[in-house]
């Protein structure tokens, strides 16, 4: 099913990477050569003494979306909360072997997590704006991560809103309450304080899940619109956006009791050829 | 053919439900009938006495003319004492057990001992405390200081328990999403969390103000009894419920003032703690902080 | 200063008044204890049980008409006021016409913020003149525990109240079904449901009574004896601090530092079996 993103003129691409194309606007092969972004390496997160994963092994490549799919409960969350080391954060969550971005290994514990959250960012499920202005919101992060002249802030924040789709509708209203916009517009606002910062990778959790259908069209089309110049990494339960929007797709199955990787390929070919026959139950709706 | 049931409990028991039900108007009606002859009984005495020069004049003749205008002054001082040191303790305490400790753990638990313990202890027993720590050990002597600094450990408890529920109902995404987007925990409390818990703070604070501003007992062997105007925190000074507590028990002659004291005493506190209740119903309404 | 130091800083700073808040607990009994330990060691212990009599200034240190005093003071307001205010948060929930709703529950807040020495006041100008009309000297054990019960009943109706909105809609719904009356469902489901959690606010209730000071002392007349009748002036524990404080010296300053200790493991005891009794609505 084609998204109707075709109709809507896209942002301009400035200062996007020469080397990839934005690619057709389909779920297929990659747009490019695949580079790995992301290299996790079996990977195995316990809270306590009980695994949510075990030996997870993966490459996400650099430029496209891959979307994390499977039932509820193999622990694909987790598996996006390793990647920006949100684990940290869980008491009684211990996290084996080895994820490394760009060739840096991020689980060490001497790593700079603060700086890892800029260059890996993180959209949830429900969408929560703090209690703040919309400007507040996106300028707050880029404070704390150490821009304050007046000049950049600005051309920052316009950036990130333009680039989210949001500019036209906020650009009169940047002093009234985030929480005053709409379910959708608040997910883009959160997409656009990510963006601020200037990451190389976005997680996704189910951005859509929370959102009524139009709206979820329109994060949905955004999602669509960072192909190539951003990394994507998106759970998702919506086997039909999987189908839209990802290049690559990770199955995961529960397995004795804990999350494992069960498929791992371009999008289309494990919708169409899935190797595995717990795929193919799967995304012919079957099982899970 | 038997006889068709009764359909209706009522019917059944009828000499037990109307017995019952008399009993508990009976008792409703007792408890509110003493409220209002209190509440009656008081304006009756004290409504008279009560007029500006009252509230703005020095006691005279032990209390049993003039006004009650240093009483006020120092009842303030003891207050605000109380509430300078509290507060921040308070407020630090019930950050770190919100946000720092786990739920149930040691550190949550040997903390909520200790300050359940506190809050159990009971307020003569503050006053042997205040008075043999304060204002012996540490030298203070009877005086505001000294009244001050045994509110504060009073009323810690409290300024801690609402400040920690406070603190707890701030959902728990944003402070997810200030982590994910690299925050610093000192500015996610700063700028998110601690601005959206404030009016349940403040309730929590103004609590704490009504608890101490009624407390006798403590105050006594701490703050003392001169009723002339307090001139620096280390003068003794008398608050205005042990104001009626002289009055009552030593001045003959001394109800009136007493009477026309304790609806100061009561006004004031109607003041506060409505304050309380304005500003946790305020949370409720989700008021979002723009700047 | 970088973010992470800025964190620990401000963790430290948090521990450091945490560590006060928890300390004024210790500091509290180490005080006590080191006011009271001179009668301990000097008279012992025995001595506030089989004294002859309470004449401190003399070394006689006999606590038990005071500690009877103030258990019977307790016991006999409680027994008004458990009554009274289970039956007030019933009235309120399910008698009520809503009109009157909102102005009992309001009663019942403003009876529970009302300060001890005003209900002292009230106490000795009108109900001690009442209570003398029936016997003197008016200042009494009944004065005392009639006063108590009013100031009390809030509480036991504050926590009757909550235990019982925590109580389920179904069992509500059931006992409908069944064509149980309001009293019915009362009587039979809804109360014995939430008995640990009115018996834990009884002893709450209990706790704050034996710890009063003021309003027992405005009204009880003071008397150091073994009450034998409700008539009997009174002094409870409490009081007898409350008054002696003032001008003891020595031995028995530290007497009263006992006594004061003595109060406190009382109430810790009451409010440790309120905790344990937990409260939670019983499921069948």
């Amino acid at each position: 099913m084609m998204s109707a993103v075709d109709d809507k003129p896209t942002p301009s691409r400035e200062g996007a990477s020469s080397a990839f194309t934005l690619g057709p606007l389909v779920a297929g092969p990659p747009c490019c050569t695949p580079q790995t972004h992301i290299s996790i390496k079996s990977v195995t997160l316990s809270y306590g003494r009980i695994p949510a994963i075990r030996d997870v092994s993966l490459d996400i490549y650099k430029g496209c979306i891959t979307a994390l799919i499977g039932p509820s409960g193999c622990g694909k969350t987790s598996l996006l909360s390793c990647l920006n080391r949100l684990t940290d954060l869980i008491p009684g969550c211990h996290v084996e072997g080895r994820i490394a971005i760009d060739g840096q290994d991020i689980t060490t514990p001497d790593l700079d997590v603060q700086r890892l959250r800029r260059r890996v960012g993180m959209i949830f499920q429900k969408p929560s704006p703090f209690p703040l202005s919309i400007w507040r919101n996106l300028e707050m992060p880029l404070r704390e991560h150490g821009v304050t002249r007046r000049d950049e802030l600005e051309f920052r924040i316009e950036k990130a809103l333009a680039d989210v789709g949001l500019w036209a509708e906020v650009k009169d209203r940047l002093g009234s309450a985030a929480l005053t916009l709409s379910g959708g517009q608040q997910q883009r606002l959160c997409i656009a304080r990510a963006l601020t910062l200037e990451p190389s990778t976005l997680l996704m959790d189910e951005p859509c899940s929370a959102l009524d259908p139009l709206s979820s069209a329109v994060v949905e089309d955004l999602i669509q619109s960072l192909k190539g110049q951003y990394t994507v990494v998106i759970v998702t339960h919506n086997l039909a956006q999987a189908r839209r929007i990802a290049n690559y797709a990770a199955f995961f199955w529960v397995k004795e009791r804990a999350g494992t990787l069960v498929e791992f390929d371009q999008c289309r070919t494990l919708f169409d050829q899935p190797r595995h026959e717990l795929t193919a139950a799967y995304v012919k709706g079957l099982q899970g | 053919m038997p006889e068709p049931a009764n359909l209706i409990d009522r019917e059944i028991h009828p000499v037990r439900d109307r017995v019952l039900l008399g009993a508990v108007w009976a008792a409703a009606m007792l408890v509110a009938g003493a409220f209002v002859w209190l509440l009656a009984d008081l304006l009756w005495h004290g409504a008279g006495r009560l007029d500006w020069s009252f509230l703005s004049t020095a006691p005279r003749n032990s209390g049993r003319a003039g006004g009650i205008w240093p009483i006020v002054v120092s009842t303030v001082l003891i207050v605000a004492v109380a509430i300078v040191v509290a507060a921040p303790l308070g407020l630090a305490t019930a950050v770190l057990l919100s946000e720092f400790t786990r739920r149930g753990g040691a550190t949550e638990r040997a903390i909520g001992l200790s300050l359940d313990v506190l809050a159990g202890v009971p307020s003569i027993v503050f006053g042997l405390f205040g008075n043999a720590f304060f204002s012996v050990w540490l030298g203070l002597g009877f005086s505001i200081l000294s009244g001050g600094l045994t509110l504060a450990c009073m009323v810690l408890p409290i300024l801690i328990r609402t400040a920690e529920t406070g603190l707890r109902m701030v959902p728990d995404d944003w402070r997810l999403g200030a982590a994910a987007l690299g925050l610093s925990r000192t500015t996610a409390l700063h700028q998110i969390l601690i601005p959206v818990a404030t009016p349940v703070l403040l309730a929590g604070l103004m609590l704490g103000i009504g608890r101490a501003m009624a407390e006798t007992a403590a105050l006594v062997f701490t703050s003392g009894y001169v009723d002339r105007m307090p001139s620096s925190l280390f003068d003794s000074g008398r608050a205005i419920s042990v104001h009626i507590y002289d009055l009552t028990m030593n001045v003959a002659g001394g109800d009136r003032s007493a009477y026309a004291s304790a609806l100061v005493l009561i006004a004031l506190l109607v003041l506060v703690n409505g304050a309380a209740i304005w500003l946790s119903d305020r949370t409720l309404q989700r008021k979002i902080a723009t700047r | 200063m970088s973010r992470t130091a800025r964190d620990t800083c401000l963790l430290l700073g948090l521990s450091v008044a945490a560590i006060v808040a928890s300390g004024i607990l210790l500091l509290i009994i180490l005080f006590l204890s080191t006011e009271a330990w001179p009668v301990f060691s000097q008279v012992g212990l025995l001595k506030f049980a089989f004294d002859e009599a309470w004449y401190p200034t003399e070394g006689a240190f006999d606590l038990k008409p005071m500690l009877v005093a103030s258990f019977a003071m307790s016991m006999l307001s409680i027994m008004l006021a458990a009554p009274l205010g289970i039956a007030s948060a019933v009235f309120c929930r399910f008698y009520a016409p809503p009109v009157f709703r909102r102005a009992y529950q309001w009663i019942i807040i403003l009876l529970a913020g009302i300060p001890s020495v005003v209900l002292g006041l009230w106490g000795l100008t009108v109900i001690v003149p009442l209570i003398l009309m029936l016997a003197p000297p008016g200042a009494s054990l009944l004065a005392g525990s009639l006063v108590l019960a009013l100031m009390i009943v809030p509480t036991v109706a504050l926590t009757t109240q909550a235990a019982l909105a925590s109580i389920p809609q179904f069992y509500w719904v059931g006992a409908a079904a069944l064509g149980l009356s309001r009293e019915g469902t009362l009587l039979g489901v809804a109360l014995p449901a939430i008995r640990s959690s009115i018996f834990a606010g009884i002893m709450l209730a209990m706790a704050r009574a034996l710890g009063e000071t003021m309003a027992v002392l405005m009204v009880s007349g003071n008397v150091v004896q073994l009450p034998t009748s409700l008539f009997d002036p009174v002094r409870t524990l409490t009081a007898n601090i409350a008054l002696e404080m003032a001008y003891a010296t020595g031995d028995h300053r530290s007497a009263l530092f006992v006594s004061g200790l003595a109060l406190t493991v009382l109430v810790f005891i009451l409010a440790w079996v309120a905790r344990r009794s937990g409260g939670q609505v019983v499921h069948a």
